[in-house]
């Protein structure tokens, strides 16, 4: 570990996960932290509560910044899937792509995403937001229950299958809507929800004007065998 | 007419007459029957077993003097703060939603008052409870309702829960009747929507993946916190090795019987293997893997007595887990309830419901007639939590006297002494699912033996 006045630098291949973990859970509100020499490690800035800057230059494994409730973190490489999973708060911004379940069951917080992002993101939502500049793999949103996944790109199959609470805007295509979610006309609100994403992410090639929204139809909220659901 | 009116009449064991009520309710509404509790049908149980206590060749302690240890260490292998329990008898996982604040409230009591743990369930973890429970088990389900990083870093242990007894490779669902303002605000849903839980974990496939799961909680837990997998009982012998080599702590083995709050009946009766076989293959999967001693074993699935607690530590369970025999303490299936000593007689509310003390499995509709599966604050009501923990407590206690008697009968002075040597089995399939000869011989189907 080395540190300035400033930052302190660790590297993760020399400390281990552990160790690395352990020296950003010290750190004071307000600090700064890099992490270098990644090399794919699992569970890199997990659990932390305290609201520090945490910038990771390298691509991770499973379940950068899960669980977190602090952090700001930034990544300039590609994170492996469960990125930010059940992130509670704080801002994680990937300067590349991600793997699946990005922000999976996250409650609350923002993950802005530059490039593409794989398959099931935003998966059981709880109220987080995920930005993603390029595509979205398929089954994204599943089961979202609250919350905000806005696409730049194009979505894969099944968008917002089995949706709940959570609204999914894409400025691309959409390759196919999963059970029970349907497209809605944009409101004002819709407008200036995606507007101010647009707006924290930098994603100025989205035009609020011009995405779709995909919401929950609510037809399978209460099961009844004689309705003929379809899912 | 009866039978007994006229003897001449014959049931049919293809149609018996609960099958025949079931066709009929199938036909008229189009709807399969949705239910709590476990498997209802004659398993291979525990009750197939029997004790060959000491006489001549072997000597027992005296039954109201000696000491029979009951103390139980849970999460050695791993974690820095292992569960250091005074009984092997465990609460299972049961949700807030299913069950009312109430009925958690008072089993958080008792688990403390007897120095055991209880076990939060899908939905979260709810204030009462961690106040109540002196070691709480936080439970990190498929669905994630309420999973928030608080209350990970404020439980006593994690179980990582694959499945269970009652539906392995089920999700679940929580009836809109149950979803109270409360309960939808925990889950993050508006109240009053049917809340299906999924059949698998969002963020991780496989147990490559479940490896690198656990180690996630165990860095947001400074490896700190023991870490469970439970699964319900299947492939019992491979899960068990794969949750070893994924990392486990200890494994929680949930047999058919284990029960449920709302489960479709064809999942409950026709899925998974018996508690009986499940413990003995989960043991052998410990041992084959060397970790006897290393990960601990907790069995569940239909525990009632302190017999079958010592059957399932005689063949290798570190503890059990109770969870609708904990509900019938608290009164589940009792014709009334109490409130100031008054007896209050809610047979009627029984038969509103289709049924009869005794017969009760209708947790899903949320109108529990004794206030335990239920939501309703008028319900909820009729569940006084201090005589409730009071009959917890007993509980717990009654089974751990049940328990040490039979293992200080055998020799022992601790109850985790107990070894399948100490059993017999008085029946064929007995035998065979559990490995122990048939009474009065050698015989142990499928062994060679």
């Amino acid at each position: 570990m080395t540190a300035t006045t400033e930052a302190i630098t660790l590297d993760v291949h020399e400390m281990g996960v552990t160790a690395v973990n352990r020296a950003l859970r010290a750190l004071p509100d307000g600090s700064s932290a890099t992490l270098t020499q990644i090399r794919g490690a699992h569970n890199l800035a997990v659990g932390l509560t305290n609201k520090i800057h945490i910038t990771v230059e390298g691509s991770t494994g499973y379940y950068l910044g899960g669980l977190c409730d602090g952090p700001d973190i930034t990544v300039n490489g590609s994170p492996g899937p469960g990125l930010g999973e059940n992130l509670m708060s704080g801002t994680i911004r990937v300067n590349g792509n991600s793997s699946s379940a990005a922000g999976a069951t996250a409650h609350g917080g923002l993950i802005i995403v530059s490039g593409d992002v794989s398959s099931r993101a935003a998966i059981s939502f709880k109220g987080g937001t995920l930005a993603v500049a390029g595509d979205c793999g398929h089954m994204s949103a599943f089961m979202a229950q609250a919350g905000t996944l806005l696409i730049g790109g194009n979505a894969g199959e099944s968008l917002g299958d089995s949706l709940y609470e959570a609204v999914v805007y894409v400025g691309g295509k959409v390759r196919s809507l999963g059970a029970d979610a349907r497209t809605e006309d944009m409101t004002e609100a819709d407008v200036a929800k995606v507007r101010e994403l647009v707006e924290k992410s930098g994603f100025d090639h989205i035009n609020p004007e011009n995405v779709t929204k995909v919401a929950s139809a609510k037809q399978l909220y209460n099961f009844d065998a004689l309705k003929n659901q379809r899912y | 007419m009866t039978h007994q009116d006229n003897p001449a009449l014959r049931e049919s064991a293809t149609f018996p007459q609960d099958m025949i009520s079931m066709v009929q309710t199938m036909a008229s509404t189009g709807r399969y029957e949705i239910r709590g509790w476990g498997a209802k049908r004659k398993v291979p149980n525990f009750d197939d077993l029997s004790f060959i206590t000491a006489s001549v060749s072997r000597y027992p302690l005296e039954g109201y003097r000696e000491r029979c240890d009951t103390k139980t260490v849970l999460g050695t292998r791993f974690a820095s703060k292992p569960l250091e329990l005074d009984i092997p008898i465990t609460i299972a996982g049961m949700s807030f939603g299913s069950l009312s604040a109430n009925a958690k409230d008072a089993l958080g009591r008792a688990a403390t008052n007897v120095g055991t743990s209880t076990t939060t369930g899908d939905g979260g973890m709810t204030e009462e409870e961690r106040r109540a429970s002196k070691y709480l088990v936080y439970q990190c389900l498929p669905s994630r309702y309420g999973f928030r990083p608080e209350h990970v870093r404020a439980a006593d242990a994690i179980e990582v829960v694959i499945g269970q007894g009652a539906k392995p490779g089920g999700g679940g669902m929580l009836l809109g009747q149950k979803v109270s303002e409360r309960v939808a605000s925990m889950r993050t849903l508006p109240a009053g929507v049917d809340q299906r839980s999924a059949s698998r974990h969002p963020d991780w496939t496989g147990p490559d993946d479940l490896t690198i799961k656990i180690a996630e909680l165990r860095e947001a837990t400074n490896w700190e916190t023991p870490i469970y997998v439970k699964c319900g009982a299947t492939r019992t012998y491979n899960d068990v090795k794969l949750a070893i080599a994924a990392g486990a702590d200890v494994v929680v083995v949930d047999g058919m019987q284990g029960g449920t709050g709302a489960t479709q009946d064809v999942f409950i009766e026709h899925t998974g293997i018996p508690t009986l076989p499940a413990v003995r293959l989960a043991a052998e999967a410990i041992r084959d893997v060397g970790m006897v001693g290393k990960v601990q074993l907790i069995v569940s699935g239909g525990i009632r007595t302190g017999a079958d607690i010592a059957k399932a530590i005689a063949l290798g369970a570190d503890a059990v887990s109770i969870g609708v025999a904990s509900l019938i303490a608290l009164g589940c299936n009792s014709p009334f309830y109490e409130k100031d000593g008054v007896k209050v007689d809610v047979t009627a509310d029984y038969h509103a419901l289709g049924t009869a003390p005794g017969f009760c499995h209708e947790c899903q509709t949320g109108a529990c007639p004794v206030g335990i599966t239920t939501q309703t604050p008028e319900l909820m009501d009729r569940l006084d939590p201090d005589e409730a923990a009071r009959r917890m407590t007993n509980y717990l206690k009654a089974l751990t006297m049940e328990l040490t008697t039979l293992a200080r009968a055998c020799g022992k002075n601790d109850v985790h002494h107990l070894e399948p040597e100490d059993l017999v089995a008085l029946t064929i399939e007995a035998a065979a699912m559990a490995k122990v000869p048939l009474a009065g011989t050698s015989w142990i189907p499928g062994t060679g033996l």
